[in-house]
């Protein structure tokens, strides 16, 4: 502790030149906050995905829908210990810019198969006395003032016409990366009004007793409708999420891409910033060598001045990405999980302290090296 | 005592026995010391003089531990120093040597206080007994007021003193002194010498000091002269000598 304050009276010495330095870590933090919240937008299904569920779609395309009649036979193959299923609808509310996910489920077996997306007992028994409910996400509901007994009004782009729902439910979730966007209404209603598509279900979501067992499972399920009109193709919900993910390009590649640039830039910056900071007190360093400090302990006051630099720009460069994220998804809906983890906080802090001690590592070493006597000759 | 005839002497705080010294500048060895003796007993306050080039600062260089000679030996206290390691000879430098630069050498961001505290961030000495040792050494140089200035806000001497603070705060076996007064004016040069020779004579401080000013060596209790890597005894001087 005795020589912090050696450490900071050095960091004020160029008060700008410090300044900007932990303003480049803030930026490129700050950045990096936003490409982890992208990242987990995108890649929201495959984390959350769990091992135990399977997600059978038309083999053809996920557009293309399924026979409600492969329930039941789907549920009689061995292993599988509840299914459910999902009908995409498309809708509209009041704003084409206003977009939500809106499912018609199935409501026996909804809560059985995502059961970590939770509905009010009470709120749901409404749910299912009327034909015309729906349950909305918590998220949803806030970023639209709904309240449960509100009228919502849904114009079709799918399947025409203005379609009138009650909101009778907000469901939550267990976790934060829980999706709480959606909007759930009875796909009995659905399949009644519609004029097309009568008895056909967008996609089956099954649960399996042994997760262990998936792989044998989705083999069993796509051999039980091959050679059928309607083929299916069995993944667990992960690898589902995963392609799903894909069809928006590699996402993932594109983020660690801008990520590696800014923070080979940053590592330049920092690194020839230390290196001037340390060449222009060069006589210091050896008068401090020469009062019996170690060449040790200059290694370790560089490299401490660098992880000052970097970890304070670091700690300003998150929380100004975690305040950002707290204002809510500024897409309008494209990405409904918009959310800083404390993971990729925790994450963003060790990339800008490793970056600080790779930038300070070589300034440090020479430093270290110092002959007193040459540093002493030059003063 | 000083002598420079290497008859060996059991009470001499510093012994230097056939001490050389050699550069290499491409093929041409240059012989900057050539088997020097030397002989200082505690409390004495030598000068050295020489024109430039003669060996002066490498002396003292090897002296503080900062340079190793190419052949001979330096024993200070009993302790031989030519030999130690790197890490071993720093450790020794904080106990035993007090620099005093030509140029002072503060940290200037540092102020006159957290300078002289340097040193003591080395020891094992609490934060209130460091002030205390800080505050004594900034009294004994009259620097008590400004201990709160930075070395801009001093005047040259003033800065030579805060040097001179830093040097004596750990009370260190001897002072290195290289050119002290060399950049100051006649009456702050007089100050640092006075002071160096109140060290000298009432605390029976050891200092060592390289200078091109015969009046700054006339202070001095003994002058020996560098010439060409070899050291000759100069003169003792009738104002510094305490016989």
């Amino acid at each position: 502790m005795k020589f912090v304050p050696l450490i900071l009276a050095n960091l004020f010495r160029k008060k700008l030149r410090t300044t900007l330095t932990i303003g480049s870590f803030a930026v490129a933090l700050f950045l990096f906050g936003l490409l982890a919240v992208v990242r987990g937008a995108f890649n929201q299904g495959i984390d959350v995905a769990g091992s135990d569920r399977l997600v059978i779609v038309n083999k053809v395309s996920i557009i293309q829908p399924l026979p409600f009649s492969y329930r039941d036979q789907i549920l009689r193959i061995p292993g599988v210990k509840a299914i459910t299923f999902d009908c995409w609808f498309g809708g509209v509310y009041q704003d084409e810019r206003n977009f939500i996910p809106q499912f018609a489920i199935d409501t026996q077996n909804q809560r059985t198969v995502f059961s970590e997306l939770i509905v009010p007992d009470d709120q749901w028994k409404a749910f299912l006395e009327d034909r015309e409910g729906a349950i909305a996400g918590a998220n949803t509901a806030k970023r639209f003032g709904w309240k449960v007994g509100d009228r919502i009004p849904i114009k079709g782009t799918i399947y025409q016409g203005t379609w009138e729902f009650n909101l009778r439910g907000i469901y939550t979730g267990e976790r934060p990366s829980d999706d709480r966007t959606q909007f759930w209404f009875h796909y009995g209603y659905l399949d009644e009004r519609r004029q097309f598509g009568k008895g056909e279900v967008g996609w089956y979501t099954v649960r399996v007793d042994n997760p262990d067992d998936s792989p044998r499972i989705a083999k069993a399920i796509d051999s039980e409708f091959a050679n059928s009109p309607y083929e299916t193709k069995t993944d667990t919900e992960k690898a589902f999420a995963t392609s799903f993910v894909k069809q928006a390009g590699n996402i993932g590649f594109l983020i660690r891409a801008i990520g590696g640039v800014v923070f080979f830039t940053l590592l330049l910056v920092t690194g020839n910033t230390m290196a001037i900071a340390v060449r222009e007190r060069t006589g210091e360093l050896a008068v401090l060598k020469a009062v019996g400090f170690t060449d040790r302990f200059v290694l370790l006051l560089v490299l401490g001045e660098s992880l000052v630099i970097s970890a304070v720009g670091g700690v300003i460069g998150l929380t100004l990405s975690k305040l950002f994220t707290l204002s809510g998804d500024p897409t309008r809906g494209l990405l409904p999980f918009f959310y800083l983890p404390t993971s990729s906080i925790l994450m963003g802090l060790g990339v800008a302290v490793a970056v600080g001690i790779l930038a300070g590592i070589l300034p440090a070493t020479s430093a270290m090296r110092l002959r007193v006597v040459d540093a002493l000759r030059k003063v | 005592m000083v002598r420079v005839d290497g008859r060996s002497d059991a009470n001499s705080l510093i012994q230097i026995r056939g001490l050389d010294k050699t550069y290499r500048r491409g093929d041409e060895e240059i012989h900057v010391l050539q088997g020097l003796n030397l002989d200082v007993d505690r409390g004495e306050f030598v000068a050295f003089m020489g024109p430039s080039g003669s060996g002066k600062t490498t002396l003292l260089n090897l002296l503080g531990g900062l340079d190793v000679p190419s052949r001979g030996s330096i024993t200070v206290d009993r302790d031989e120093i030519t030999h130690m390691s790197g890490h071993k000879l720093t450790e020794w430098r904080a106990r035993h040597v007090g620099f005093i630069f030509q140029m002072y050498n503060l940290i200037p961001v540092l102020t006159a206080f957290q300078n002289v505290e340097l040193p003591l961030l080395l020891t094992k000495l609490s934060k209130s007994e460091r002030r205390q040792h800080v505050e004594t050494a900034l009294a004994v140089v009259g620097l008590s007021d400004r201990m709160k200035h930075y070395p801009r806000q001093l005047s040259g001497g003033q800065e030579q003193r805060v040097a001179i603070a830093r040097a004596i705060v750990a009370d260190p076996t001897f002072l290195l002194c290289d050119e002290p007064t060399g950049d100051l004016d006649r009456k702050s040069a007089d100050e640092i010498l006075g002071l160096l020779t109140q060290f000298s004579k009432d605390y029976a401080k050891t200092i060592l000091m390289v200078t091109h000013d015969p009046l700054a060596a006339e202070r001095a209790q003994a002058t020996l002269q560098l010439n060409k890597g070899v050291l000759v005894e100069g003169f003792r001087s009738a104002i510094g000598s305490r016989e």
